[in-house]
């Protein structure tokens, strides 16, 4: 089906990234490093309370600060404050400090609320106190049932039962989320830290009520998002209208603190589930309850915000007789966003958690297991693969039997990303010059996975150049329109949109010039045939160049000091599908990143709220883990090639399964499971009975 | 770390306005209790600086940098607000993630923890001053070649971390790299790369780990 040529000189090698000199010599200007002419620093008053009825808020003393130049409240009368860190209201100033000060003196008058709720088993109970008035916080269940569980369970030669809980993850893009935005006569340009340009700009125009043709976004650098930067934000409307009423640009940056409150977390997960096989392995009966909040935007049925805590079950396997219940509970807490492979990483750990445990109560090796029932071809193969390449059978040993105070264990886990796919609205153009020189223009975004390397790579494929004679714009909202840098879909987006702007710019210089092949060595004589006019050819999206459904297992290696409960990863085999590769190296940093990250959610990372005050405990570097350099392991990669299902993103499903093939080799190494993330040394030394129980855990 | 001693900050540094607070003590035990308040009024009232803009003069990449700052500002908030300089980046702003790092000397050092007034008289390095004449240097010419990096946004702190290193160890093993890159946040996962972007720069090719399998 694809017409990507056959033999390549670019695709599918390694190009080094295009930006990167920029990048690595502080050229590169990232959205929090824009200094417009005048601009203002801007900040943000949070609430201090989990839950307030906020009554007034004064200004006054706050504009009377030297250097301020604007203040705005978030809302015009009163205000419910649903979490720790809602904002309240913002300031402009010509410093950081006079920022600091105005802060300080904003006169809130407010009641607060005693009575509010952050842990989801209390949010469960019926008397919790409602997050959103009037509503209870648990929704009303999901329920799904294919077969008959009842009498399915009884048929079964082994059955396990166990609950799989997930942490809320938070985001933590190295740069935070904000923006510089001027208003202007004119309109509103906006200069944000984003994944979603398009996005941006359309939801600044709906709350700044201007028409989309007035607001510019504008993003040239970004520092990660990780699907939490996709709209404009409080803060970002909190920057126009600063913007406004001082007459001067607004850079308006998020704190660290800030980004562990307000812009976005993954779901945590409570999963109980009960799985049983028969006696050779096949999988007969499944059930699930599982619960999850997604902080206030967990009201979900019960009228609170639209986030929901569905995680898909039972995951990449099939299984006749399922009963799948779920319900989202809303607290006192920061709202959900899109978080690298939405669902998937909690749904990954809980079922291939019960895949483990259901493997030691039938005896069965947990790969065999996985291959008696995995019902796809593609996984199947990358499991004898990597077994193959892991050592997977002369490393095995039974759970457990790991001699010695370190112990040693193997685990594994499976990943699919059946999002993905392509934004088949993508369009792009490029402008070719008399001189040969050729300007691409896309209206999307580089998050950091190499997007200007690959249009750079694409169009010298198919024009026959080098990626270097290739200048590439993207970043702005006045180009044309772009996908936004989520769902594993940028690739598959701009890769066939490059190859038809391509195809028709080569079209389109055989009319103009006479020449049949303008590609490589012929293209300047074409060009320099164009006269004085350059020619702007217009592109987009074609069917038959990308596909979707990406595939990933990995496998894990793992050392348990049974004295100190610590848990070291020596090592993680990765191997993944994603069709045509475009760029080999950017493509392996990615599924590294992708590795690193479900690392971090399988032994470290976990949002701590205070039950008495409704304070987010954790909100810094110091005591919310992130993996560092040493705790990361060997990392090895196989990947797949498979180019006749042409282009498919490969963010998503790399960060799927890390955390499901570390807890099952943490169980594999000490004989008993760790079933909570993160496995800290906590629960290690609880699991193995050698001290109680971490409570609240 | 060494600590850096400002020449000529005001009349006092840090170390000789220690000093004459110790000198004032001495005096206090056999005066009068108000002409001791006296004496101190006198002596911190020469040494106070702010809270209004003062100048301040940086040395950084070679060239002096004059300002007019409040004292309370970072060194991290002059180089990026008060200059072009925006290569150091804020991350955390407490001493955490280092993508702020820069040089004073030869020493790697936040900058978000570093009043820019007490970093006068120091050789300040930023990620902007490495590269001469548009060369890049071999340590960022090896992140480069390894693709040690992904969004960006820390890599200035990297980058700055890994040079220090290679300065004062030209022959780092995979050991000290770590070390030196403790400091150093990467949300994007690009620590493999980072590591053996430092070997290379010194010198270390390590092979990729990376293999491509047919499936068909």
């Amino acid at each position: 089906m694809s017409n990507w040529p056959a033999e390549t000189k670019y695709i599918s090698h390694s190009t080094a990234r295009i930006d990167a000199p920029a990048k690595l010599t502080g050229q590169a200007r990232y959205s929090s490093d824009i200094q417009a002419n005048g601009w203002l620093y801007g900040m943000i008053l949070r609430s201090k309370w989990p839950a307030a009825k906020i009554l007034s808020v004064n200004l006054e003393a706050a504009l009377k600060i030297p250097g301020i130049k604007a203040a705005v409240t978030v809302k015009d009368g009163p205000q419910t404050i649903r979490y720790y860190g809602e904002e309240i209201a913002a300031v402009a100033g010509t410093s950081k400090q006079a920022c600091l000060d105005a802060l300080r003196v904003i006169e809130v008058k407010a009641e607060p609320r005693h009575e509010f709720v952050v842990r989801e088993d209390d949010a469960k109970k019926e008397n919790s106190p409602p997050v959103w008035e009037g509503a209870a916080n648990a929704s009303a269940p999901h329920v799904r049932e294919s077969g008959s569980v009842d009498t399915a369970f009884p048929e079964c030669a082994a059955v396990i039962e166990g609950f799989y809980t997930t942490p809320v993850q938070i985001h933590h893009p190295m740069e935070t989320h904000g923006n510089t935005v001027s208003w202007t006569d004119e309109g509103v340009t906006a200069w944000a830290s984003t994944q979603g340009i398009s996005s941006v700009r359309d939801g600044l125009a709906g709350a700044l009520k201007l028409d989309h043709s007035k607001v510019r976004v504008i993003t040239e650098y970004m520092g990660g998002g990780f699907g939490a930067k996709f709209g404009a934000g409080v803060e970002g409307v909190l920057a126009a209208k600063l913007s406004r009423e001082a007459k001067a640009p607004v850079r308006l940056m998020l704190t660290r603190f800030d980004e562990a409150l307000a812009v976005g977390n993954r779901p945590s997960s409570f999963q109980k589930i009960k799985i049983g096989a028969t006696a050779d392995g096949t999988l007969h009966a499944f059930e699930m309850e599982n619960y999850g909040t997604a902080g206030i935007g967990a009201g979900g049925d019960s009228g609170g915000g639209g986030g929901g805590a569905d995680i898909p079950a039972p995951y990449i396997y099939k299984v006749p007789n399922t009963r799948v219940k779920q319900s989202h509970v809303a607290v006192n807490a920061g709202s959900a966003r899109a978080f690298r492979a939405p669902g998937n990483p909690p749904a990954s750990y809980g079922m291939e958690s019960a895949m483990d445990d259901l493997a030691v109560k039938l005896g069965m090796d947990p790969l065999e297991l996985r291959l008696k029932n995995d019902p796809s071809e593609i996984r199947q193969r990358e499991y004898k693969l990597g077994a193959e390449k892991f050592g997977w059978k002369q490393k095995y040993q039974k759970p457990g039997s790991s001699p010695g105070v370190v112990k040693t264990g193997i685990g594994c886990a499976g990943a699919a990303w059946p999002a993905g796919g392509a934004s088949k609205s993508t369009q792009g153009e490029a402008q070719i010059n008399p001189d040969g020189s050729i300007e691409f223009r896309l209206g999307v975004q580089d998050i950091g996975t190499g997007t200007r390397t690959v249009i750079a790579v694409v169009a010298a494929e198919i024009l026959g150049l080098k990626p270097e004679q290739i200048t590439v714009r993207v970043g702005d909202t006045n180009f044309p329109p772009g996908p936004g840098s989520g769902g594993s879909t940028t690739c598959a987006s701009i890769s066939p949109t490059v190859f038809d702007v391509c195809t028709k710019a080569l079209e389109q210089l055989q009319t103009q010039t006479g020449i049949a092949d303008a590609r490589g060595e012929n293209w300047f004589v074409a060009c320099k045939k164009l006269g004085v006019s350059p020619l702007v050819v217009h592109g987009q999206w074609q069917q038959g160049l990308s596909s979707d459904h990406a595939c990933g297992v990995q496998f894990a290696e793992v050392e348990v000091d049974t004295e100190t409960g610590l848990v070291t990863v020596k090592k993680i085999l990765g191997v993944h599908d994603c069709g045509l590769i475009i760029n080999k190296i950017t493509l392996e940093s990615q599924i590294n990143g992708g590795i690193i990250m479900g690392l971090g959610y399988a032994l470290y990372e976990e949002r701590v709220m205070d039950n008495l005050s409704g304070v987010v405990l954790n909100p810094n570097f110091e005591t919310y883990k992130l993996p560092g350099i040493a705790d990361v392991p060997d990392i090895e990669v196989v990947l797949i090639n498979m180019p006749e299902r042409g282009v498919i993103g490969i963010g998503e499903p790399a960060t799927v399964p890390t955390a499901g093939a570390i807890a099952n080799a943490v169980a594999n190494a000490i004989g008993v499971r760790v079933s909570s993330l993160p496995i800290t040394p906590a629960k290690i030394l609880a699991a193995l009975g050698k001290v109680p129980p971490p409570v609240n855990a | 770390m060494k600590n850096p001693e400002p020449e000529n900050f005001g009349a006092h540094s840090r170390r000789t306005f220690l000093k004459s607070l110790g000198t004032v003590a001495a005096t206090a035990a056999t005066a009068q209790v108000r002409s001791v308040a006296a004496e101190l009024e006198k002596a911190n009232a020469e040494k106070v600086i702010g809270p209004d803009a003062v100048p301040v003069t940086l040395k950084v990449n070679g060239e002096k940098l004059k300002l007019m700052l409040e004292p309370r500002v970072t060194l991290l908030d002059a180089l990026r607000n008060y200059s072009s300089l925006t290569g150091a980046k804020e991350g955390c702003d407490r001493a955490v993630c280092g993508a702020c790092t820069v040089l004073l000397g030869d020493t790697p050092v936040y900058s978000c923890q570093k009043l820019a007034i007490e970093a006068q008289g120091d050789e300040i390095t930023t990620v902007e001053g490495l590269a001469k004449n548009e060369k890049l240097t071999k340590v960022q010419q090896a992140f480069l070649d390894k693709d040690a990096l992904q969004c960006g946004y820390c890599t200035p702190g990297f980058v700055m971390s890994v040079t220090a290193l290679l300065k004062k160890n030209p022959r780092p093993n995979a050991n000290d790299v770590k070390h030196a890159c403790a400091g150093n946040f990467c949300r994007c996962g690009t620590h493999p790369r980072i590591l053996q972007a430092a070997l290379k720069a010194a010198g270390v090719e390590t092979a990729s780990k990376t293999e491509v399998i047919d499936y068909v």
